[in-house]
């Protein structure tokens, strides 16, 4: 249950590129701005087929009564970031006030920021607070080409070796143990990343014993380990036959059917979109933070949210019963 | 942008050191609900009072160890404030955490910062240090005054009320004829009189057992934005106390650091400091009940004050002569004030 939200009317003053697959959008909004801190989103209001449609998007740290978002365009979009990208100076459209739920907590002794592709989002704007008010901090930034490091210049020019870059491409990889290891007791992680990076920190967290409160991550919720495919449901007890197109979430495609359900983050984070899965006939591509691991394992539940199949069918219930 | 009377980027005392302890204490400051405890190593937690889930005031859930456990649906939040566990699910969801306020104890209270944590530099916390020096023997109460903090500050700034408010004890003509002087400086403002050759007040007579006129002194202190330390004490006439030399006289502090609750209430803390008879714990204790009885006057006529404000809405403040003090002490808090929502305008 979150507070209300308020829109407001945002014009776009800026839209370009800034890395390969990352665009630079910058809205003015109307009425004036609160100053927000880094980890802060917002939510757009996207056109997806001629239908309005709402997206969550991470600020970027910007200049006073601005927001910037910086979108990647994602192959198989469920339309949000296809939008976002036809964006050019002057267009209109309604945004929310920044929220935060990945503020930084400015109590640790130093802090290492994670970043893994567009996840640099957030941690772009921890890097340049606390670089600016002199904490220690470290950044890990990794991609997959260098074509595809947004902002790695400003971050250079602010911190100098305490930001380094890991390209993929290059053979360079984040050894997440030996980051750990030199972090301080008492020092703090944030990540963003994909979910791949996510899990693989998580665990490499737990295995050096810290408190797992000192680890702080965001989820965008919309990479998996598996390329989106159309694949299709039946649902118990109603008997219908739901088909998901690769650009279409589980969930929105059974909203779309009339399926009766409920969902609140649309980020794999809060859990009330999940179902049952009663047979599977394909691949489960979970990409929620929900599940617990072992969950994930067993096979029986899944955020419809975010998490889908790679292929294949399932019939799965949402719990509805007739009498 | 919400306007208060009050900067949010400052140390405010939240509780005397003895209020806050193994148990759970709810308090607001400057507008915003905070739970107060102490970790098993001692230091003191501040947290904002509102479950992330539901927002029931965690000060009505339970410590356990170290971690407030909310009395609804039992989250358990540590003291950073993230989230250790949710009820039944194995994970816990990434943004649930409330926010864990910057605190120091120092001078025997607990400062929070309600403002941008980034900004908490622990070298800014007021001078307090008479409260716990070795040198004076202190001790003190926490009011809570339906009125604007101003309005104490106002109060302690001006101590001709001394005379009309606390005419029994401390106050007497000379304080209201004798004259006085201001000067400023960053963040600061003080407030000198010298009463010359005067027949002392019961209380100052009590204090300092010597029969005679005396010279008495009154230098008030403002560290904005709220907190006063007021240097007071007589001497017997003639043994130099106005050029320096206090030797034969009592000297005492009256410690005040106020803290908004609300745009119409706020928590007065004070102490009475003395450096004499240190070893007298029941001195101590009369001193903090006597003075406890002197503010209990004040508290009446701030009272009425802050009610007779909100009956004439329009109605402008008059400022005299005597009002220096406090204006320079409001000019200095409205600096703050405009400096913070500069920053905040200006902030990316």
């Amino acid at each position: 249950m979150k507070g209300r939200q308020e829109w407001r009317g945002a014009v776009v003053t800026r839209a370009q590129s800034i890395a390969d697959g990352i665009r630079l959008i910058e809205f003015a909004v109307e009425g004036g701005l609160p100053p927000f801190e880094p980890g802060s989103h917002v939510s757009v209001e996207v056109m997806i087929e001629g239908a309005p449609a709402i997206r969550s998007y991470t600020c970027v740290s910007s200049d006073a009564g601005h927001i910037r978002l910086a979108v990647k365009r994602h192959e198989n979009s469920r339309g949000g970031s296809r939008f976002m990208w036809t964006l050019v100076e002057g267009a209109r459209l309604r945004i929310t006030l920044p929220e935060n739920r990945f503020a930084l907590s400015w109590r640790a002794s130093s802090y290492l920021l994670l970043a893994g592709g567009i996840g640099i989002t957030p941690i772009y704007g921890m890097a340049k607070a606390l670089s600016v008010r002199a904490r220690p901090v470290r950044l890990a930034y990794a991609a997959s080409t260098r074509g595809e490091l947004a902002f790695a210049g400003e971050l250079s020019e602010l911190m100098g070796t305490d930001a380094e870059f890991f390209v993929s491409e290059e053979g360079r990889r984040i050894d997440l143990a030996a980051e750990f290891a030199e972090l301080p007791p008492d020092g703090e992680a944030y990540i963003c990343g994909p979910l791949g990076m996510l899990n693989a920190a998580k665990a490499a967290w737990a295995a050096t014993g810290r408190p797992s409160s000192r680890l702080r991550f965001e989820v965008f919720g919309d990479s998996g380990e598996r390329p989106e495919v159309p694949f299709s449901v039946e649902i118990a007890g109603i008997g219908k036959r739901v088909d998901v197109a690769s650009d279409q979430s589980l969930l929105d495609a059974l909203n779309a059917a009339g399926v009766d359900m409920i969902w609140d983050c649309l980020r794999g984070e809060c859990g009330l979109c999940a179902v049952d899965i009663v047979e599977l006939n394909g691949e489960l591509d979970h990409r929620d933070v929900f599940f617990s691991d072992e969950e994930k394992r067993e096979q029986r539940r899944m955020c419809t949210c975010v998490s889908r199949l790679a292929g294949g069918s399932a019939i799965i219930d949402t719990g509805y019963r007739k009498s | 942008m919400e306007e208060h009377s009050f900067p949010l980027n400052a140390w405010y005392a939240a509780a005397w050191d003895v209020e806050v302890g193994r148990s759970l204490l709810a308090r607001k400051i400057c507008g915003k609900p905070v739970v107060m405890y102490r970790r098993q190593d001692g230091a003191a937690v501040a947290l904002a009072d509102a479950c992330w889930h539901r927002l029931l005031p965690l000060s009505k859930g339970e410590l356990h160890g170290d971690n407030v456990i909310c009395g609804y649906h039992g989250l358990e939040f540590d003291d950073t404030g993230r989230c250790v566990y949710m009820p039944s699910q194995d994970t816990i969801n990434p943004s649930a955490c409330v926010t864990s306020f910057p605190v120091v104890e120092r001078h025997r209270f607990i400062w929070i910062w309600p403002g941008d944590p980034a900004l908490a530099d622990p070298d800014l916390v007021p001078d307090l240090h008479w409260n716990d020096d070795p040198k004076w023997a202190a001790d003190g109460k926490v009011i809570h005054v339906m009125c604007n903090y101003r309005l104490v500050i106002d109060n302690l700034m001006d101590l001709t009320h001394e005379t009309y408010v606390h005419g029994s004890s401390i106050g007497n003509r000379a304080v209201a004829e004798a004259p006085f002087t201001v000067s400023h400086g960053e963040g600061r403002a003080t407030v000198t009189r010298w009463m010359a050759d005067i027949d002392p007040p019961p209380f100052w007579r009590a204090q300092l057992g010597k029969p005679g006129n005396v010279d008495r002194w009154q230098i008030i202190n403002f560290e904005a934005p709220a907190t006063i330390a007021i240097d007071v004490g007589v001497a017997p006439v003639g043994t130099g106390a106005p050029d320096g030399d206090r030797s034969q006289g009592v000297n005492g502090f009256v410690l005040n650091t106020i803290t908004p609750e609300t745009e119409s209430t706020c928590h007065y803390f004070w102490a009475f400091a003395r450096n004499y008879r240190l070893s007298e714990q029941a001195r101590t204790h009369e001193l903090r009940e006597g003075v406890a009885t002197i503010f209990r006057e004040d508290e009446l006529i701030l009272e009425a004050q802050q009610k007779a404000i909100e009956e004439n809405p329009d109605h402008i403040f008059y400022n005299l002569n005597i009002d220096a003090g406090s204006m320079w002490a409001r000019k200095l808090i409205d600096k703050m004030i405009l400096e913070e929502n500069s920053a905040k305008a200006a902030a990316e």
